[in-house]
């Protein structure tokens, strides 16, 4: 920690490693995309789309303490409503920065919709009655194509319009000062934009009033209440708050894949996202944001290494890298909550907590 | 000391039953502004019960409470908060995980304003209540003496620490009455000693303080009414000096 610790206590090392993440993060895609191929950059497009997802489930998991399994439920919300709005299934095609803050205002209300009965419900009670949410959701949207067609039912919705920002399509190349940037590196650079914003606003609402009302409430409701929080409204704050982070994702995500189906938006979807926040450091943002990277990468490392590893070693492929893929996250899954029950990079009272209990 | 104040908590007739068992039996009490006003009774005489109406915990069957002349509304803790009452908890309630600066900072809560765009934006006014909340806090955690141990989780203070903890929480919400349910319990003579004299400062500073506390010596010492509750019922209610000689109470307390 010594380093993170010179970083807190120097301006001009702090200034120095932040000009150094920024030209990382800009040039990523360029290392990325040359270096591995495009396949690759999809991946990362995606790490920072659960990036985006387990922020929002982390204010709710992680700073109100309300487990929610089925937070993939407002992704898809986020999705549909783009691929509604902006596709030839009605024949609209609104332009995207007026779909997603629908998106996310959708979802935040969807957020509430599942908050205000749930209020009174904690722990299982809770991850019980989100995990239908989640389902319920799921199978309307898979079952809403009779007798009117609105989600076009198991087949999805396709054909849907890119992302375009200025008149600019993000899914062709672009021309720029003579270079061309794939299409690829300019959804990265919309996904960072938008997942910086994210984690703006968490920090910012982390060290709020807001955010330790949240605290108070995971810590003990009822002497949250003696204190003059009203956790009723709260509460339902911290699930629209993290719904709406979930909805933007969703839009982005449909723009980007250019077809939405059901499929996508099933719980293990909803427990990945889960994972991200409990192994990253639950209710730590930068932990967070490790949880989705790792989680995102990792399972694809498996995914293309598996095969090859196993002929260079056996000659032959003995397990099939999908099953492999899953036997090794679990395994993973296991010994870090084993050995780091605070998550991977926990925040530093969380840390102290853990370290406390052991004495 | 006898406080001549006017009058701040008027309970009317409360009850409260569970199930078959009647907790409070027409409870008629009545707080005066500035005093220290002790309720006692043996184990399950109904004092925690009476707290968590009073503090909008638990909704009353009967009765009515008027406090600073408003009617109480049932069922809304974060209201009595609001409205001043603020409370400590027989079995201390601390947010754990959070420092005891952070403890403190929550009881702000009620007295600030910022919301989800203020925190975003952290504009002019966000930055000066933070601050206010964050210096108001710092005082209060000298003002109960565990001014160094800001920084501490809540969990790892001492146990006499967590008590001043959770006073210095109620205080922040800046209640008109605070309501101290047994803060003594557990703690040594030197403690209760120390604890007596935190009380008598939070009188001083115009703070009126409704005890419940079983160490006697503590509650005759300190307070400058007592009422006696038994079965769910109020017994008597005087000043110390009659209340420790009254028949009934000694009844209650020895057993017929």
């Amino acid at each position: 920690m010594s380093f993170l610790d010179r970083l807190r206590h120097s301006r001009r090392a702090a200034l120095g490693a932040t000009l150094f993440l920024g030209l990382l993060l800009a040039a990523l895609p360029f290392l990325v995309g040359n270096g591995l191929g495009n396949s690759w950059l999809r991946i990362l497009d995606f790490a920072l789309l659960y990036i985006m997802l387990a922020l929002g489930l982390n204010i709710v998991v992680g700073f109100a303490g309300l487990l929610d399994l089925g937070y993939i439920a407002f992704y898809a919300v986020g999705a549909y409503l783009y691929a509604l709005l902006a596709s030839p299934h009605f024949g609209l095609h609104l332009p995207v920065w007026a779909i997603i803050p629908a998106g996310a205002a959708l979802a935040g209300f969807f957020g509430i919709l599942l908050g205000a009965p749930t209020l009174r419900l904690r722990g299982d009670y809770l991850a019980i009655v989100t995990l239908g949410f989640g389902e319920i959701v799921r199978i309307f949207l898979n079952n809403l194509n009779a007798p009117l067609n609105i989600t076009n039912g198991p087949q999805g919705i396709s054909g849907i319009d890119p992302i375009r920002l200025g008149g600019v399509s993000l899914a062709r190349p672009m021309e720029f000062l003579g270079f061309t940037i794939p299409s690829l590196h300019g959804y990265y650079y919309l996904f960072l934009a938008l997942a910086l914003l994210i984690v703006f606003v968490t920090i910012r609402l982390e060290h709020s009033r807001i955010g330790r009302a949240w605290v108070a409430i995971r810590e003990d409701e009822i002497a949250a209440k003696a204190c003059g929080i009203n956790t009723r409204n709260i509460k339902l704050l911290a699930f629209a708050m993290g719904a709406s982070f979930g909805g933007v994702a969703g839009g982005l995500f449909a723009g980007f894949q250019a077809f939405v189906s059901p499929e996508s938006f099933s719980l293990m979807e909803s427990i990945m996202v889960l994972c991200m926040v409990v192994l990253g450091g639950m209710g730590h943002i930068p932990g967070v944001i490790l949880g989705g990277i790792l989680l995102t990468v990792l399972p694809e490392i498996f995914r293309h290494g598996a095969g090859p590893v196993q002929q260079m070693l056996f000659g032959k492929v003995l397990l099939d890298p999908e099953a492999l893929r899953m036997l090794l996250f679990g395994l993973a899954l296991i010994v870090v909550m084993l050995y780091r029950p605070a998550g991977l990079w926990p925040s530093p009272t969380r840390r102290r907590e853990f370290r406390g209990d052991a004495r | 000391m006898s406080g001549g104040g006017e009058l701040l908590l008027d309970a009317r007739r409360v009850a409260k039953q569970f199930g078959g068992v009647q907790a409070l039996r027409d409870v008629s009490l009545s707080i005066r502004a500035g005093e220290i006003y002790g309720l006692i009774g043996p184990n399950g005489a109904g004092k925690t019960t009476f707290f968590n109406v009073l503090t909008g915990l638990y909704t009353p069957d009967g009765g009515d409470l008027v406090f600073a002349g408003r009617e109480l509304q049932a069922s809304a803790p974060h209201k009595a908060a609001a409205q001043g009452i603020a409370r400590t908890f027989q079995n201390i309630r601390l947010f754990a995980n959070m420092t005891a600066l952070e403890n403190v900072m929550v009881g702000r809560h009620v007295r600030t304003r910022a919301g989800v765009l203020g925190a975003v934006l952290r504009d002019r006014r966000t930055r000066a209540e933070e601050a206010a909340i964050r210096r108001r806090a710092e005082e209060l955690l000298h003002y109960v003496h565990i001014a160094d141990r800001a920084d501490d989780l809540a969990k790892h203070l001492s146990y006499g620490d967590q008590r001043r903890l959770e006073i210095a929480r109620a205080l922040a919400t800046e209640p008109k009455l605070l309501a101290l349910d047994e803060p003594a319990a557990g703690m040594n003579a030197t403690e209760t000693g120390e604890l007596r004299v935190l009380i008598e400062g939070i009188r001083r500073d115009g703070v009126t303080v409704l005890l419940i506390e079983h160490d006697v010596k503590l509650v005759m010492g300190l307070c400058d009414r007592v009422a006696v509750l038994d079965y769910g019922a109020k017994i008597c209610e005087d000043v110390p000096a009659v209340v420790q000689k009254d028949p009934r109470v000694i009844e209650a307390y020895l057993g017929a």
